[in-house]
């Protein structure tokens, strides 16, 4: 079980938006959704690789600014009818700080 | 560690071009040496016919000049010819005794010009066609002297001749064939080709066999003098170039044992025997072929990179190959088996007086091959449709009348075209954007069940891009679920998938119970899911920005990235910057500010856009903020569904045209309408007399000056579907022009649908209704304007905005510490913007 990371308090990520973090493993997007929900996906459209970071966040989705597609958070996979799978990280709030793990 | 070394024999297109593909996608993977016979850089050896026409210059034809290799990090040895390949000791050698050890080796030694054996051939002034050596000793024969035959009445024999025709000289072609370019055309076609190129001066003798070339007298320096033939005839010649034909160069490869038959012979791969030689271009026999074209030793190029660069993805399958000729001003095309014969139908349209002949020869449903003559403009549409190897059945009838008759008869360019969807084969392309064909729109319908166009665009991706091809949809919809196809009534349209309610609805919901946020809206109009989706969110927001200016929050969570970052998205991730520059007009020391900005940021690229500015593109988001500081100047909204630009023409202060301050008009307009928002993005333009170098009839307002004063046009869109604008009114002076205008556009962003272009827009509510408001309707037309004036006052800059701070941590990643073997947590660092 790898170790739970510090990420930023959870109101530098603004509702409906993601903040980028660097990591060793690459950029990683994390979100925070109407309902202070935090997710964690690698920051990559599996269309082609397109910033999800920038998309407009929407329930538990983010669409793609590139070209539309719809990843679900929870998961990291495209909403159908779409296709595609992107590495998606575990994410929590505790006491006010947003935390992932990369393992 | 030490990267392995690839060597490439032979400079030229086939060879050069598969080092680009690969640098383009393993640009750091090998040691590359380039060996070239000739003493240049890179050249388009195809460009060599209008250079010896006199069209071009030898500088303008060079690819990749010495700067390339040596930007590349690639060591070229430029006029030194590889004499051997050593295969045990892996390494190439070449004539002044230079060697190369290589891990990979390319061979791409092209052809050599094939001489006719006959007596003479070796003499002074008779030379091939192939290179820019040959190219120069043909203009400097053409200076010097008058009597030149060309031997070989092929394509490069043919533009060989117009050439030297066109230098002065008095040309003969000899062809041994009963026509001209007997491989690419049929007689029909040969015959009228021939004709005018008589018209045009040249000579031909065919069929007719050289036996010797004659020499002259000593004092000429032995110099070719006379072509003698087998039937005893005679002609002087003080030039003899010989074009009947290439043989690929197999020698090098020959004699270091690699396996050879009319080519060196490779696999789908472009491998040779030796699994670590490659071969490209017409040095290759691939299946069976060596190709003479570039067209396929570029898709070669591809493929063979492909696999240098370790991908392993991509075979190469061989090419159909199309021909045209080029420099005579003679339109000739053909291109797969054109003489047709045995199982094959042809259609034929001769107009010998006209000019135009056309065979299109078919095979089965396929089209097998097509020779155009004098109206070439369908040869590509065939040559796809042959390459392809479509089913032309459901369009034989008009198949002869090209690419334009059938789809204004298929209804693909347009939105109302007539039901020809059924006729079309499943191989057809539907929608170009996203490359869909009509079997997979069919097979999805069918097997998903869809009903509606929304459905198919979902499944399928067709008509989801710029949905010029929704006509066409419909229509396969409509054929393929029959009567359970209920086509969508625009005007009930819901907004999207959350609500029931159409745009117009929502507009008015919002307005008249006064709802101030997008929350309240949702709310009260029962919105099917808690957040909305990223098609009716950004739709909320600008309703709500343009219905209640000063009081709405806008809400950057629900705007498109462009727009909440202020700048466009590129592929990549990075970001573009176009600063405001009214009406196209700058000063030095705004430029040299650009300049100075793009220089501090390493921007990759600064281009002028199509609107009159400047783009610096490939910016860090990270680096936004800062740059916006140091350049000062305002956004130009280059990103926003709002106002763009305002083109000017130079107008009366210095055209010896111009009747009206076109200049000064568009700065003053562009100010005025500084960061308006507006359901698309919206464009203006000023021209200052009829002649109209502004562009002003494609544009959302286009403007016009007379001598009276100045024409408005309105609803016209450069883009997807170009639409000229259309006439509102004439009025005197600049102030009624910016009245009219401002009550335009101020109308449009009240009435028309989030993502409605004027033109649509216009279209839909017709153009009579907005004259009635607009220009009848004179204190409509006023409280029009000040309601846009209210909107726009102290409206801030969100460049200066950002660049002061404002949410500044949007710009600004999070860098993580995470520490090895420990689990304790760390908090990570926020970066200062
Ligand atoms: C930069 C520029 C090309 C250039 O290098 O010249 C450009 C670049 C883009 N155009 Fe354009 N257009 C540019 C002038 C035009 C013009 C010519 C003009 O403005 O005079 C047209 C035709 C005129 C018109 O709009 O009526 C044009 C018609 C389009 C269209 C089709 C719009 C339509 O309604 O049919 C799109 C697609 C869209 O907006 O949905 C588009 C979309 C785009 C986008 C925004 C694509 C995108 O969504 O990423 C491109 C952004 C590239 C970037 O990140 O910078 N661009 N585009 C031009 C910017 C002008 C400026 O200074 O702001
Ligand atoms: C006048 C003219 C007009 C043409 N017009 C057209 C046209 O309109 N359309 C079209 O598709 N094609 C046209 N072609 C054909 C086209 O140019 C060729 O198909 C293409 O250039 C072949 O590319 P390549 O790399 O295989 O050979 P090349 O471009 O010939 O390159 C081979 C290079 O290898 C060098 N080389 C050979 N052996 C050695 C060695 N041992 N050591 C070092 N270097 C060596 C040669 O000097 C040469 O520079 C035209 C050709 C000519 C001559
Ligand atoms: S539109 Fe008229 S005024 Fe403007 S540059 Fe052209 S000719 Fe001159
Ligand atoms: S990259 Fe995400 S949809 Fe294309």
């Amino acid at each position: 079980m790898s170790a739970w990371l510090k990420v930023c308090p959870l109101e530098e990520i603004p509702p409906l938006g993601a903040r980028v973090v660097k990591t060793s493993r690459g950029d990683v997007a994390v979100f925070r959704n109407a309902a202070d929900e935090v997710f964690a996906v690698d920051d990559r459209c599996p269309h082609k690789g397109g910033p999800l970071s920038q998309g407009i966040v929407a329930g538990k989705r983010v669409t793609c600014p590139l070209h539309g597609m719809h990843i679900a958070l929870d998961s990291g996979e495209a909403v159908a009818p779409d296709r595609g799978c992107t590495h998606r990280y575990a994410a929590r709030v505790d006491n006010g700080t947003v935390l992932i793990q990369l393992g | 560690m030490k990267k392995p070394k690839l060597v490439l024999v032979g400079n030229g297109m086939a060879g050069v071009r598969t080092l680009e593909e690969l640098l383009k996608l393993a640009p750091d993977l090998y040691d590359i040496t380039v060996f070239g016979a000739e003493p240049h850089g890179n050249y388009n050896r195809i460009l060599l016919s209008p250079v010896l026409a006199g069209e071009m210059k030898l500088p303008e034809i060079m690819l990749n000049d010495v700067d390339w290799y040596r930007d590349n990090g690639i060591v070229l040895h430029a006029g030194k010819k590889v004499v051997k390949i050593d295969r045990i000791r892996r390494k190439v050698v070449a004539e002044d005794g230079s060697e190369a050890p290589y891990d990979r080796l390319l061979l791409a030694t092209g052809s050599n010009p094939f001489m006719l054996p006959v007596p003479g051939k070796d003499l002074p002034g008779v030379i091939a066609y192939r290179d820019i050596a040959d190219t120069q000793a043909m203009i400097e024969a053409a200076a010097n002297h008058k009597h030149a035959v060309v031997i070989g009445g092929g394509l490069l024999g043919l533009e060989a001749a117009n050439g030297l025709k066109l230098r002065g000289m008095d040309v003969t072609v000899v062809h041994a064939a009963d026509w001209l370019m007997e491989r690419q055309l049929d007689k029909t076609a040969a015959g009228m080709l021939q004709v005018s190129l008589e018209a045009k001066g040249l000579k031909f003798l065919l069929p007719k066999f050289t036996s010797e070339l004659v020499q002259g007298p000593d004092n000429d320096g032995g110099r070719v003098c006379a072509v003698k033939f087998k039937d005893g005839e005679t002609i002087p010649a003080d030039l003899v170039v010989m074009a009947v034909g290439i043989r690929p160069n197999t020698a090098l490869a020959e004699a270091a044992g690699l396996h050879c038959e009319r080519g060196i012979v490779v696999s789908d791969t472009l491998q040779t025997y030796d699994p670590r030689i490659y071969a490209v271009g017409e040095c290759a026999a691939h299946r069976g072929t060596a190709y003479g074209l570039v067209a396929p030793l570029f898709e070669q190029g591809k493929v063979c990179a492909n696999h240098l660069a370790n991908f392993g993805i991509g075979r190469y399958a061989g090419s159909v190959v199309s021909t045209k000729l080029k420099v005579t001003g003679i339109d000739v095309f053909s291109a797969g088996d054109f003489m047709g014969g045995e199982g094959t139908e042809e259609i034929v349209l001769n107009d010998r007086n006209g000019g135009v002949y056309k065979k299109l020869v078919l095979k089965g449903d396929k089209l097998a091959g097509a020779v155009l003559y004098g109206d070439t403009v369908d040869g590509s549409w065939y040559f796809q449709l042959l390459r392809e190897g479509r089913d032309v059945s459901g369009i034989r009838d008009h198949l002869m009348f090209g690419t334009s008759y059938v789809n204004t008869h298929l209804g693909s360019a347009g939105h109302q075209g007539q039901s020809k969807a059924a006729a079309m084969a499943d191989s057809a392309e539907v929608c170009g954007c996203n490359g869909v064909c009509k079997g997979t729109i069919v097979k999805a319908i069918k097997e998903q069940g869809l009903f509606t166009l929304e459905e198919v665009r979902k499944h399928t991706k067709a008509s989801s891009s710029c949905g010029s091809c929704t006509g066409l949809v419909e229509q396969i919809l409509a054929t393929t679920v029959g009567g359970a196809y209920q086509p969508q009534d625009a005007a009930k349209k819901p907004l999207c998938g959350c609500t029931e309610f159409t745009h117009e609805e929502v507009r008015k919901a919002i307005r008249e119970q006064k709802l101030l946020s997008i929350p309240a809206a949702m709310r009260f109009l029962e919105w099917k899911t808690p957040d909305g989706c990223a098609s009716c969110r950004p739709a909320l927001n600008y309703y709500l920005v343009c219905a209640f200016p000063k009081e709405y929050k806008d809400d950057p969570q629900s705007r498109f990235i462009n727009e909440r970052a202020h700048a466009n998205i590129q592929k990549d991730g990075t970001f573009s910057v176009v600063p405001r520059i009214h009406g196209g007009v700058t000063t030095p020391a705004q430029l040299r500010r650009i300049a100075e900005v793009a220089e501090k940021y390493a921007v990759p690229t600064v281009k002028f856009t199509g609107g009159q500015r400047i783009d610096l593109l490939g910016v860090k988001k990270e680096d936004l903020p800062r740059m916006w500081a140091d350049l000062g100047m305002p956004s130009g909204f280059a990103y926003g569904k709002s106002i763009r630009t305002v083109k000017t023409c130079v107008g009366s202060e210095w055209c010896r045209f111009g009747v009206q301050d076109s200049t000064g008009l568009g700065i003053d307009l562009e100010r005025a309408l500084d960061r308006m928002w507006a359901p698309h993005k919206v464009k203006l333009a000023v021209s200052g007399c009829p002649r109209n170098c502004a562009e002003a009839g494609i544009k959302d307002v286009g403007i016009v000056g007379v001598e009276s004063g100045w024409e408005i046009y309105v609803a016209g869109n450069g883009g997807i579907k170009t639409e000229v604008a259309q006439f509102l009114a004439k009025v005197k002076t600049r102030e009624e022009v910016m009245e009219y205008a401002g009550a335009f556009l101020q109308l449009y962003r009240e009435e028309a649908r989030y993502l409605d272009r004027t033109v649509h827009w216009v279209a839909r509510v017709g153009l009579d209704t907005v004259k009635q408001k607009v220009v009848e309707d004179a204190a409509n037309r006023k409280a029009l304007y000040e309601r846009l004036l209210f909107a726009l006052q102290d409206e801030q800059d969100p460049w200066a905005e950002r660049a002061k701070g404002l949410r500044s941590a949007e710009f600004a990643p999070i860098r993580i510490v995470e520490q090895k073997g420990e689990s304790h947590e760390r908090l990570a660092q926020s970066l200062p913007a």
